[in-house]
């Protein structure tokens, strides 16, 4: 009998505890909008978070963006020469960049980057009490600590894919010109040609989801840490781990609603 | 003032607080004694909000402190944390103004980094520590930002939690002698929880022992030491031998 129940019982506790998650996961996304629209707005704290995930993210995300405009600039003239369509390199690499490896690589660098630091910040705030010391000084975490990080990687994640996407398209240029043989006006001539608003457009927006899964899934895996320092080490990982999956998750889901006609 | 009716808090199968019963006037210093872990500084926690308790009723003024005005209710509150939680991303004097520097009590800059060097020479800080950062300090130097943020915006009631361990006898002396000063000179309630006896002597108008998640013993400082009761006794003779075991 234990045979067949116990495998039921670990799937039942594992769906159990999964719901559990999604359904505080909500609640937490809940109150990070509720206190988005109602005062006080913590303005330096949001200045900082700016400059913490934004513009420190820039280098990260501008060479992340320039070898991979390069090695896709190779790879479409190694695979175009297989159909004589070599000159299709500029238009791809751009369309290939903007809608989609741009935000993609730049929302798992920023990933990697801001969900860590935000998680290991938080969860350390959070195991040596300071959190608890902010409630008794009358301020709010989620408003204090929060909703300044999530607005602010938001905000930021979209300047920095549309940086990430010039980089890239540059990157490919260097190595169209330089290795493949382009002339440097064509290759600009068929990048700009063939590009729509649209495809930059739905990559700044996929962006913006990026960074508000980053923000959100740091604070919150900082906010539930456990004691001490593994239980900081652990948020940590599951921070950097959840806004990745849900980053690529998400890409799939914005681009069948974006591009399925 | 301060009520606690019955209050139980478990975590998980843990049993912490087993039915406290306590309470505190206006303008009373309570020092709360007892061993290590029995459960001083979530009853604390519990007062303010920042752990639910599970059963049982704690008042201020009468008023259930888990209804009402949360906002309201915390701006009365000043708390030492034991392991002092300075927020480590600003420095000592943002630390100590950090209620004067936004909400309800913000004041101008300038002001609130006076009235900030102010309270941190009153726990025996120089100026000149106000612009490092808490890590930059000492264990005991962070023990006294601490209380300086707890009194900076002079609150009605200010919680300590152990605000002399760590520090030299002298430096204990001078916090004790502060304790007591804010106590009779801004009429605050006080709540302090330490091991140090002569602290106990020092700061209280009554003094509490917690054992086993409830209160043993409680009354006038002046009768602790002729007290008959044996967890008292025990505590405070420090001997090994009574009804509190000393595991080995
Ligand atoms: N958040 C928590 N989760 C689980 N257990 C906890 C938590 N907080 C406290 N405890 C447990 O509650 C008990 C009492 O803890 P508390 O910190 O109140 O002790 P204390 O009386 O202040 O001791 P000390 O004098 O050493 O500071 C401890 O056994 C501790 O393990
Ligand atoms: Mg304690």
């Amino acid at each position: 009998m234990i045979l067949i129940t116990a495998p039921l019982a670990a799937i039942g506790s594992t769906t159990l505890s999964a719901l559990a998650l999604i359904g505080r996961m909500g609640i937490f996304v809940g109150q990070i909008l509720s206190h988005l629209v109602r005062p006080p707005f913590y303005v330096r704290e949001f200045g900082q978070a700016l400059v913490q995930i934004g513009w420190l993210s820039l280098p990260v995300v501008g060479l992340t963006a320039l070898f991979t405009g390069g090695a896709l600039a190779l790879q479409i003239y190694a695979g175009g020469s297989r159909f004589n369509a070599e000159a299709v390199v500029p238009s791809i690499v751009a369309i290939g960049m903007v809608r989609e490896l741009g935000p993609v690589l730049g929302g798992l660098m920023v990933a990697g980057r801001v969900a860590a630091a935000i998680a290991a910040e938080i969860g350390t705030m959070k195991v040596t009490e300071q959190i608890d010391a902010l409630t008794t000084l009358s301020t709010n975490p989620m408003k204090y600590l929060t909703v300044p990080r999530v607005l602010a990687a938001t905000l930021s994640l979209p300047i920095l894919v549309l940086v990430g996407d010039v980089i890239g398209i540059y990157g490919g240029f260097l190595v169209g010109t330089s290795r493949l043989g382009f002339n440097p006006v064509t290759y600009m001539e068929n990048t700009v040609d063939f590009l729509e608003v649209w495809d930059v457009t739905s990559g700044l927006v996929k962006g913006a989801v990026f960074g508000f899964i980053v923000a959100t899934m740091g604070c919150y895996h900082g906010m539930n840490s456990g004691k001490g320092a593994q239980g900081v080490g652990r948020a940590t990982t599951n921070a950097v781990v959840s806004a990745s999956i849900l980053i690529l998750a998400a890409n799939y889901l914005l681009t069948g609603v974006f591009f399925s006609t | 003032m301060i009520a606690l009716t019955d209050v139980h808090k478990s975590f998980g199968s843990k049993q912490v607080l087993r039915g406290v019963d306590l309470s505190v006037a206006r303008g009373e210093s309570l020092v709360i004694i007892g061993g290590s872990g029995t459960g001083k500084s979530v009853l604390l926690k519990c007062i303010l909000g920042l752990v639910r308790h599970d059963a049982g009723t704690i008042t201020l003024e009468g008023q259930d402190v888990t209804e009402g005005d949360r906002d309201a209710f915390l701006a009365r509150f000043g708390m030492l944390f034991q392991g002092g939680a300075l927020f480590d991303s600003l420095t000592v004097w943002q630390n100590v103004a950090f209620r004067l520097l936004r909400g309800s009590l913000k004041r101008p800059k300038a002001e609130a980094r006076e009235i900030a060097i102010e309270k941190l020479r009153r726990v025996g800080l120089t100026p000149d520590v106000a612009d490092l950062y808490p890590a930059e300090l000492s264990g005991g130097m962070q023990k006294r930002v601490g209380l300086a943020r707890a009194i900076a915006a002079e609150p009605d009631v200010i919680f300590f939690d152990e605000p002399t361990t760590g520090l030299d006898p002298i430096m204990a002396g001078v916090i004790n002698a502060l304790i007591r000063e804010i106590v009779v000179e801004m009429g605050a309630t006080a709540m302090t929880i330490t091991h140090d006896m002569s602290s106990v002597r020092a700061i209280a108008d009554r003094v509490a022992m917690i054992h086993d998640g409830v209160v043993k013993w409680e009354g006038p400082v002046a009768e602790m030491d002729s007290a008959p009761n044996p967890y008292l006794r025990q505590f405070i003779s420090g001997s090994a031998e009574g009804p509190i075991e000393a595991v080995r």
